[in-house]
């Protein structure tokens, strides 16, 4: 039992350190994880929803804004990459933070394909962030269910 | 300068109270977490006109109210403005994004806050604020 505790705690090691590597989390998720105590096992999962219906939400807006016959409203379509920016930056989904900096020119400058590129892309780096992660919590039940402690990763 | 015991601190921070104003529901559970984590309590309004409401029918009392910028019905600038003229005298400290020119964040300041903090917020960024609160 506690070899396997332990290759499993390997492995939630090194796949944690590889997001960040990968560049799909930054220290705000080291910050949020923090947070997380006995009182609140499940915080960063919870925010994490959030943060996921935020995307689903607000990508829909975007599509929406841009699929408009006529005139497309880039400021509607900015204020949405705005929101979904402000939420990335919160939970440190840095991949999504960053094509959100970019999707903001391209709505700053009227450019739609530009506009429509960033779209594809911000939907799919958010459900390869919300896999990847998916695969991280589930590497901590087995941990748990195993009987060890799901160990803190020292990023630097 | 008077020395305060560890006793003495704790006690001050777990008296801790906060208003947290934003319309993003993510960043009010993070920010009510962050004053928890730092033994304070919370209470929320998701824009600043709730805000408004808050000071003027319950006549509370905040030790300090962090303010975001960008907010539906009334924004942070004119919020802090109006809990100024009301005569609040909370620390406000402003939220701002990242985005936010010098301009945006000079004229937040001069709307009355104590202080400007960029998002996102963390504990780092929050204690010396709450550091000089229980100095004063």
């Amino acid at each position: 039992m506690d070899a396997l505790v332990a290759q499993l705690q390997m492995q939630y090691r090194n796949y944690t350190v590889s997001l960040y590597q990968q560049g799909f989390l930054d220290d705000q998720f080291t910050e949020l994880k923090k947070l997380q105590d006995d009182a609140s096992p499940d915080f960063v999962a919870e925010v994490l929803s959030l943060f996921f219906e935020d995307c689903v939400k607000l990508i829909g807006n975007m599509a929406r804004a841009l699929d408009q016959t006529g005139t497309v409203d880039f400021s509607q379509v900015g204020a949405s990459v705005h929101q979904l920016k402000g939420s990335s930056s919160s939970v440190g989904a840095k991949r999504v933070k960053g094509l959100c900096v970019t999707f903001k020119e391209y709505c700053e400058a009227n450019n739609y394909e530009g506009c429509v590129r960033c779209l594809q892309q911000v939907d799919i780096e958010y459900k390869a962030l919300q896999t990847k992660l998916q695969d991280m919590f589930n590497l901590e039940k087995q941990i748990i269910q195993a009987g060890g402690k799901v160990p803190q990763v020292d990023i630097n | 300068m008077a020395t305060k015991s560890m006793g003495d601190i704790e006690k001050i921070k777990k008296k801790l109270n906060v208003l947290i104003v934003d319309d993003d529901p993510l960043n009010l559970i993070i920010h009510e977490k962050i004053i928890k984590a730092i033994g304070g309590i919370s209470q929320t309004a998701n824009n600043g006109e709730e805000a408004v409401l808050i000071h003027r029918d319950g006549g509370s009392s905040f030790d300090l109210i962090l303010m975001d910028k960008e907010m539906p019905e009334r924004d942070g600038v004119s919020t802090t403005k109006k809990l100024r003229e009301m005569e609040v005298k909370s620390m406000i400290v402003g939220v701002t994004s990242l985005a936010d020119n010098e301009e945006e964040r000079r004229a937040f300041m001069e709307a009355g806050l104590n202080h400007c903090l960029a998002k996102p917020l963390t504990k780092d960024k929050i204690i010396p604020l709450i550091n000089q609160l229980m100095d004063a």
